[in-house]
């Protein structure tokens, strides 16, 4: 029966083509919109937090803006930090911009980095060719300096760096190692390289103590904490906040702590509520295209008032007779519902294209998309097949 | 409490219908017996309550009172669904239009009673087209109802009626549609059928159709009289 029932409204769709195409297009269109939209966000956000999680998973950043008596940490405080339980180490941050001088080539404005090797000991893969600067540099205040492509491209055009020389305010350094030309290690770079716009931008990374007496300053601003397990990462911010408080006299906002996880957190938070109210959204689309093809199956049943009183009288039970028309409103639903699923993963994979991100054909984007469209078919198409179930044959059969 | 023979039986079978303040009577205790092989006319003239009476012998209604068995059924007993199982079974309706499907084509439409007897798709096939044969529609099983005469149509409607080997073919007005010629074709099938040992319950206003039958019965002011 059921395969009569399905042959039955399969033979009135196609009868009434044009008919059932309007009505299956409002079911195309909201499972389009439903389907691209999970699929593109999906996509977008997943790229987003593995860039995120990449740079920044783990990692505490420290903004000491100190008081007016304390302008920054001391080295003491730096080691009451290390003390804390649960960290793997601590890499403060100095930069400053200067001129890079090299014969009787200079480029100006050169972003100078002067960072500990507990950076590069986290940031395994930032050195591509050479080596990082090492716990030795640190304490002898070798002039030794790692750069990135970008500056090499400018200063060694066409040469190898390695153990070649540079100048920085006047202090010649021995180039020891290049960044890796994919790394990013800053959002706001990666950002830019997800967007595909490429920055050339020279750089340059020595060790922080050098970087400290060529400054002149004597107190760190700017620290990352890594910590060791990330699921304990409140327990850290919240020694690490009893430390810099006892640091800076607990005088209010002498320093910021910026929880990667945290950030990351609040960031999948919203892309999902966003993604949640989009769909709301594009389910209205949907609700549209039920009440469409409620307003047919009425219709439907109006116009075959007397085909319907025939079938009772020729041995149609009421529950066939339901039958015959859910499996219609079924049918034209899931049917739009498919074509929407399908013109829906091919926008979202041409706009993902253009945004030069991973496609992945979504799951639970698919199961939605053929879920919503079943269960509007089954919700509008009921009412309409219960009025044609219960039709009386006599009057039907008279409404000759 | 019915004989053997007897496949319809009613006794004091009451219609009425409640127009406004009034109540309209139609079939004022109504008696009624078939035989099993009877071919029986229920002649009355238009508004006397004939397809009152074949709405409820179908048991497409139910009567406002008294009693009505068919096949030894009480029918007042059945629910919907046993209801629909009866109409499918007992009962073989021919309509004054034909009635057929526009959209089928003959032995499509001859077919539509077995689908729901639950009856497989090859075997629909046979007995569909054994009837078509049977009403003499051999070559034109494939036509669609636009694509067949008044006669034609309603002779699919009669192996419609009868693809389902039911205890009654039950007939309302079977020849109002077409002409006299074509009507004396119907006419002739169903002595034959009648000649072949079924039971036929035909409703007419037409005397000269009403001979046809081996008894008949008149319809009057909501009375039936034998005769
Ligand atoms: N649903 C209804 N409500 C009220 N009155 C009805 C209803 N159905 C039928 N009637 C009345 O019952 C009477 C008999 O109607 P019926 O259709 O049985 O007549 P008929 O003998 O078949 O006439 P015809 O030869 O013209 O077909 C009519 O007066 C009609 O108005
Ligand atoms: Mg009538």
């Amino acid at each position: 029966m059921i395969k009569e029932s399905i042959k039955m409204s399969w033979q009135n769709i196609i009868h009434n083509r044009m008919r059932s195409f309007l009505t299956a297009l409002g079911i195309v269109i909201g499972v389009m919109a439903i389907i691209s939209l999970i699929t593109i966000v999906q996509a977008a956000t997943s790229s987003v937090t593995s860039q995120f999680s990449e740079l920044g998973a783990g990692k505490l950043v420290v903004s000491a803006l100190g008081t007016p008596l304390k302008k920054g940490l001391t080295d003491n405080d730096v080691k009451g930090l290390l003390e804390i339980d649960g960290i793997r180490g601590v890499s403060p941050t100095l930069n400053f911009s200067t001129d890079v001088v090299r014969n009787l080539m200079v480029e100006e404005n050169v972003t100078v980095e002067g960072r500990n090797e507990m950076y590069f000991t986290e940031n395994p893969k930032l050195i591509g060719r050479g080596r990082p600067l090492s716990l030795i540099d640190m304490e002898s205040k070798n002039r030794v300096c790692v750069i990135n492509p970008d500056l090499q491209e400018i200063i060694f055009p066409g040469e190898d760096p390695l153990g070649k020389t540079l100048k920085l305010k006047g202090i010649t350094f021995t180039v020891v190692g290049v960044i890796d030309d994919e790394v990013t290690t800053d959002i706001v770079s990666a950002i830019q390289k997800s967007q595909g716009r490429d920055v050339s931008e020279g750089k340059a990374i020595i060790p922080y103590q050098t970087a400290m007496s060529m400054t002149g300053a004597n107190s760190i601003t700017s620290l990352e904490i890594f910590v060791v397990d990330t699921t304990r990462n409140a327990e850290v911010k919240a020694d690490t906040e009893r430390v810099l408080n006892q640091a800076f006299n607990y005088k209010e906002d002498s320093f910021s702590i910026l929880d990667m996880d945290s950030l990351l957190d609040s960031m999948n938070t919203m892309l999902g509520m966003m993604t949640a109210m989009l769909v709301g959204i594009a389910s209205i689309a949907l609700l549209v295209g039920g009440i469409g093809i409620m307003n047919m199956m009425l219709v439907s049943v109006t116009e075959r008032t007397t085909e319907i009183g025939l079938r009772k009288a020729l041995g149609a039970e009421p529950k066939q007779i339901q039958m015959q028309f859910l499996a219609e409103s079924i049918f034209l639903s899931v049917l739009g519902g498919l074509i929407g699923m399908l013109l829906g993963l091919l926008l979202s994979a041409v706009v993902i294209n253009a945004l030069d991100v991973d496609f992945a054909i979504s799951m639970t984007a698919i199961g939605l998309g053929f879920g919503f469209s079943a269960a509007v078919g089954i919700i509008f198409g009921w009412a309409p097949a219960r009025k044609a179930s219960l039709l009386n044959p006599i009057d039907a059969l008279r409404s000759v | 409490m019915a004989k053997e023979a007897e496949i319809l039986t009613m006794r004091g079978i009451v219609k009425s219908y409640q127009m406004g303040d009034e109540l309209q009577v139609i079939l004022k205790g109504i008696n009624l017996s078939v035989q099993r092989g009877e071919f029986i006319s229920i002649l009355g003239p238009s508004g006397s309550g004939k397809s009152t009476m074949m709405n409820i012998i179908g048991c497409l209604d139910s009567p406002s009172d008294g009693e009505y068995w068919l096949s030894g059924k009480r029918i007042a007993d059945m629910n919907d669904k046993e209801l629909a199982k009866i109409r499918g079974r007992e009962i073989g309706f021919v309509f004054q239009q034909f009635q057929l499907l526009p959209r089928l084509t003959a032995v499509q439409n001859v077919e539509l009673p077995l689908i729901y007897a639950g009856v497989s798709q090859a075997e629909r096939n046979k007995k569909a087209l054994e009837m078509l044969d049977r009403v003499g529609l051999t070559n034109k099983i494939r036509n669609y109802p636009n694509q067949l005469s008044g006669g034609q149509q309603q002779r699919v409607a009669i192996a419609r009626a009868l693809v389902n080997n039911p205890t009654i073919l039950l007939a309302d007005e079977p020849t109002g549609a077409l002409d006299q010629n074509t009507g004396e074709q119907v006419m002739g099938l169903f002595r034959e059928l009648h000649a072949e040992g079924r039971t036929i319950v035909m409703i007419t206003h037409d005397h000269n159709i009403a001979k046809n039958a081996s008894r008949i019965v008149q319809i009057l002011d909501g009375n039936l009289t034998e005769g």
